[in-house]
Formats: structure tokens, sequence, C-alpha cells
């Protein structure tokens, strides 16, 4: 019992953080299901007396093409920078040349600046190819720019696939290509599936490039959603359900492969 | 990890050529392509990163000493007019101060709480992956969507207030509305040092990433062995100090990690700001992300933007090259 009491300020603690983390969750579905007449400022609190789906109806009218549009730019942009990372990490984990611990740092960089710092040319060049303002610059743009992460996390998995395991491809005569194809790819799901969470999370929540790059109809469904919050004519129960469908995608692959999300999160941050 | 030799296609470090005498030549005709093919595989990307990455830093350096001043594109040099503007502009300089005041406040509670929640975690609380859980699930969601909800919460006439006003609170923060900067010492055109208004975002921000700095110190605490915290106790050193003594020394790494991430992340902040608050009154919240954004797509002052681009490359590489030394430094030492 005496250990139950000197735990409790662990719970309080706990609990208190987990309403903090939970209270826009709180408001984001109570609004968003509440019928038009209750979902008042005043009132934002309180439970909804009836579910209402008027909000959700109303979000998703508006939302929709905006919503096609980042499912369009995210799976292609997801998969495509899996597969470059996937190749790149493979060779600098498992076939270092010369400089090539050089050329993995330089690589890394690009991962840590300040996108800004290329955005005017990257909207010229963009222009110039005649992919602003369209899906495919934004799907150019972002495999462009994952190329440093997913690098890394797929150096970091494929480094810690056991050298006899390599070696028994080697002596079977299988070069790069077949040692990758017969036994690298066939061992890579969980990293595929590591990095595919954290591309398709980022990918689907970006602003800057959907904001900077496409406009009007091209627009992916963040950009939608800003649009509505910073409206006045929007109601506030409109907001939060058009908030809670443009968040809907990730949170679910969250609660359905929330370990794997994590781990994308810690190899991201760890360099190995 | 030290780099293998040129000559080697083995794989690995510890791999070397075990073929049978007979097929040696075999392999070594082979050798040639294969040695080329790693690099040839990675051209693409290198190229990729070279240009978008290398070529396009050079590029807006260039433009922010161009003429690029109006909607007409004009490269030729203009001098550094852009750079001396700027350290006499009344927005950049607050959002200068606003950026920095930012960092250190988010940086400063999402480490303090990311370490509280990781320690209470792994001390293995009933109910365990479900906290865990919910203080990471913010980590999935858009900025996009934490600065249209924040923006509600921190309401000034919504909100929080709504239930300090009903708890008897007499005088309701104005959160993001506030104007003030304590305590206000005046340095040149600005107010130093913290803009109130800075707060609420600072609330929404952490909201979104505390989680992450549980998670790398989660990944700290669980690699320190329970045998040392035994042997610590034995020593008779008490809980209390065998976290000071022992275990917060090993977070050390963690710390950094964290500092160079949410660092980075925190000064080119941009989304948030831009939805949940924009520049503000007075600019209290305004942050050269968001300035470098509307000088050049709303005014046009593409040599202004670029300018203010470069100044935040600065920024990151003003705090990366530190963290990563000590990092690599931590590193060194772990090793001997």
């Amino acid at each position: 019992m005496s250990k139950v009491l000197a735990r409790t300020p662990l719970y309080l603690v706990l609990i208190a953080v987990a309403i903090f983390s939970l209270v826009p969750l709180y408001i984001m579905l109570v609004t968003s299901f509440k019928s038009p007449v209750e979902a008042t400022i005043s009132r934002m609190w309180e439970l909804p007396s009836t579910l209402s789906l008027d909000a959700w109806r109303g979000a998703w009218s508006i939302l929709r093409p905006y919503l096609i549009n980042s499912f369009a730019l995210a799976i292609p942009a997801t998969l495509l920078s899996s597969l470059i990372g996937s190749i790149n990490g493979y060779i600098f984990a498992r076939w270092r040349f010369r400089g090539s611990e050089i050329v993995f740092n330089a690589l890394l960089l690009g991962m840590f600046i300040p996108y800004q710092i290329v955005l005017i040319p990257l909207v010229v060049t963009l222009q110039s190819m005649g992919l602003y303002n369209t899906i495919y610059g934004l799907v150019l743009t972002h495999v462009i720019y994952g190329i440093p992460i997913t690098t890394l996390i797929f150096r970091n998995f494929y480094a810690r696939i056991p050298n006899d395991v390599i070696e028994a491809g080697q002596i079977d005569g299988a070069g790069l290509l077949g040692i990758y194809r017969r036994i690298a790819l066939p061992l890579s799901l969980p990293g595929f599936v590591v990095v595919g969470i954290w591309q398709f999370t980022q990918i689907w929540n970006e602003f800057l490039w959907a904001v900077t790059l496409t406009s009007a109809g091209q627009r992916p469904v963040m950009v939608a959603l800003q649009n509505i919050s910073g409206s006045q004519i929007v109601e506030f129960d409109l907001q939060m359900a058009a908030a809670m469908q443009a968040a809907l995608p990730t949170l679910i692959i969250y609660v359905l492969l929330g370990r794997y999300f994590v781990r994308g999160l810690l190899a991201g941050a760890v360099k190995g | 990890m030290a780099v293998g030799g040129d000559t080697e296609v083995a794989a690995g470090d510890a791999g070397s050529t075990r073929a049978e005498p007979a097929s040696r030549d075999r392999v070594r005709r082979k050798r040639s392509l294969e040695r080329a093919l790693p690099v040839l595989l990675l051209l693409p990307s290198i190229l990729a990163m070279g240009v978008f990455v290398y070529g396009f830093i050079a590029w807006t350096g260039w433009v922010s000493v161009s003429n690029w001043t109006t909607f007409v594109r004009d490269l030729s040099f203009g001098g550094f007019d852009a750079y001396t503007r700027l350290l006499d502009d009344f927005r950049f300089l607050s959002g200068m101060r606003n950026v920095i005041v930012f960092t250190v406040l988010f940086v400063g509670v999402s480490v303090v709480l990311g370490l509280t929640l990781a320690i209470l975690l792994d001390r293995d609380p009933w109910g365990g992956p479900l906290w865990r859980n919910i203080f990471l699930f913010p980590l999935a969601i858009s900025f996009v969507v934490t600065g249209v909800v924040w923006q509600w919460l921190l309401n000034p006439r919504a909100g929080v207030n709504l239930l300090l006003d009903r708890l008897g609170v007499e005088t309701l923060p104005m959160w993001y509305v506030s104007t003030a900067v304590v305590p206000g010492w005046r340095w040149g055109q600005i107010d130093l040092v913290i803009p109130v208004a800075l707060v609420a975002v600072v609330i929404a921000a952490a909201w979104q990433m505390s989680g992450f700095a549980m998670a790398i110190y989660l990944a700290g605490l669980q690699g320190i062995s329970e045998d040392l915290r035994e042997a610590a106790r034995v020593d008779g050193a008490s809980e209390f100090s065998i976290y000071r003594r022992v275990i917060l020394p090993m977070l050390r790494p963690m710390t950094i990690t964290i500092v160079i991430v949410l660092g980075h992340i925190s000064l080119k902040t941009f989304d948030l700001i831009f939805v949940m608050t924009g520049p503000g009154t007075g600019y209290v919240t305004d942050v050269p992300a968001v300035y470098m954004y509307e000088s050049t797509f709303r005014a046009n002052q593409f040599a202004r933007g670029a300018a203010i681009s470069v100044v935040l490359l600065v920024l990151v590489v003003l705090l990366m090259a530190p963290a990563i030394w000590a990092r690599n430094k931590t590193e060194e030492a772990s090793r001997e």
C-alpha cells in the first residue's frame, strides 16, 4: 500500500500531461460531431447532446479534392523515395568506396538545411521544367529532398545485416545488384515499412513546399485546411471537422503501425 | 568505422575475397565494373543533391546580392543592400529576437518535459505503452492541424480562458494576442526579451514535439543497464543521486541529439506560426521564415527573401556546428 502511495505523484504527473496531450484531440472530435446550433465558442468544452454529421459532411465537401491531391502526392513520392533510399543505403552500408563516407555526409547535410535557402531557385527551376503548380513538381521535390533521410535510415538498416549473410551471396558469385535483389531486398520489408511510414507522414503533413509550389486546384490538403482556418466565414465546427479529416490518414497509420513510426523517429535522429 | 580499401568489392568491413583460385580471373574481370557500380548507382542522388542543395544554396546566395527586387527577374550584381537594410528593419529584427527566444523556450520546455516523462515511464508505471502512445501521437500530426486547433484553445475569448474564467481567474491571459514584451528593455528599435504572445506558440509546439524528446530519452534510459543502477544502490546512493550522478550524465548524447533536431526545426519554423498567429501586431510572433515567405512571394522582394534565408542558414549552422562537435566529442569519449 505504501508503495502505491509513494507512486501517487508519478501518476499525477502522467495524468496531467496526458490531459494536456489529449485536449486538442478532444476539442476536435467533440466539436466536429456537434450540430451547428451547439457548436458555439462559449460551449466548446461541452459534449454534444446529439451526434451530428453536418460538420463532417461540410468539411468533406470542401476538402475532398485536396485530400485526393495529397494522396496523389504522398503515395508516389513515398514509394519513389523509399526505393532510392534503399539502393543508396545499401551501397553506403555494404559497398564502401574511397570517399564514400564524405559523399554520405555531404548528402546527409541536405537534411539539415532550412528549406527557405533553396526555395527561390526551386520555384524558378520547376517553372522552367513546366512542373510548377503541379503534383508532379511536388513529388519530385519531396523525392529529392527525401534522399538524405531515406538513405540514412536504410544505411543503418543494412549495416545491421550480419556480414556472413552478405558474404554467402558473394561466394555464390553474385555481384552488388545480385546480392541486393536476392539477399538484401527480401530482408528489407521492415526497413521499407519504417521509411515508408516516415516519408508518408512527413509528406502528408508538409506545408512550406505545398504553399509555395502549388496554387488553386493543385494544392495539398494542408494548404486547404490553412485556408479554411484563416477564413472568417467558415464556422468553428467545420474547421475542427476539417482538421480531423486532414489529420486522420497519418493518425490511422500511427494507431496501426505506431511501433514502426517510433523506429523511424529514432532512426532519423540518431546518426549511425 | 573505417572506410574500406578501394579495391575491395567485399561487403562490409570484415569481408574479403574468398573465391577459389580458379575463379579469380572471372572475379577480377567483373571487378572493374563492380568497382564503378556503387558510384554509378549513387550518381543520380549525388547529382540531385549537388544541384538542388549545394547549387541552389549558391544560387540563393547570388540572388541575395542581386538587383532582383521586383517581379522582373534581374540577376545583375546589386551589392549587399539587402543585408544592410535588414540590419535596420524592425520586422526582421523582431523576427530574429522571436525565433531565438522561441527556440530557447521551445527546446528547453521539450527537453524538461521529455526527460520527466521518460524517467517516469522508465519506472514502469501501470499501463506502460498506453502512456507512451498518448504522449507520442501528436508527432504524427501536421503543424498545420496543431496550429488550427491551438488557435482556438488559446484564443483569449475561447478555449482555455473559458475554463480559467469558470475557475474565477480575474485577469485572463491574452495568449498570442498579447503585444507585451517582458521585461521590455529597449535595444535600438526593438524591445527585449520575451514577447508574451510567443508563450502560446511555445505551448503548441511543445505539445507537438515533447514526445520526440521523451522517445529519445527513453531509448537512452533503456540502454543503461539495471546492473549499473543496482551497483550504485549497493554503494548506498539514493534514488535521486543515482539519477543525478549516474543516469543524467549518461543521457548527455541524447540531449545533444534532441537539441540538434528540435533546434533546427525551431529555427526554420514556418507553418505553425503562419497558421496559428501570423506575424502578429507589432510583429510579436513574426519569424524570419514567415518574413522570407512574404518578402518573396507576396512582395516580390526576391533579394530580401534570399538574404533572410541566408541568415537562417547561418543560424542553423551556428546551432549545429557546436552541437555536432559536442556529439563527436562524447562519441570519442565513450569509445575510450
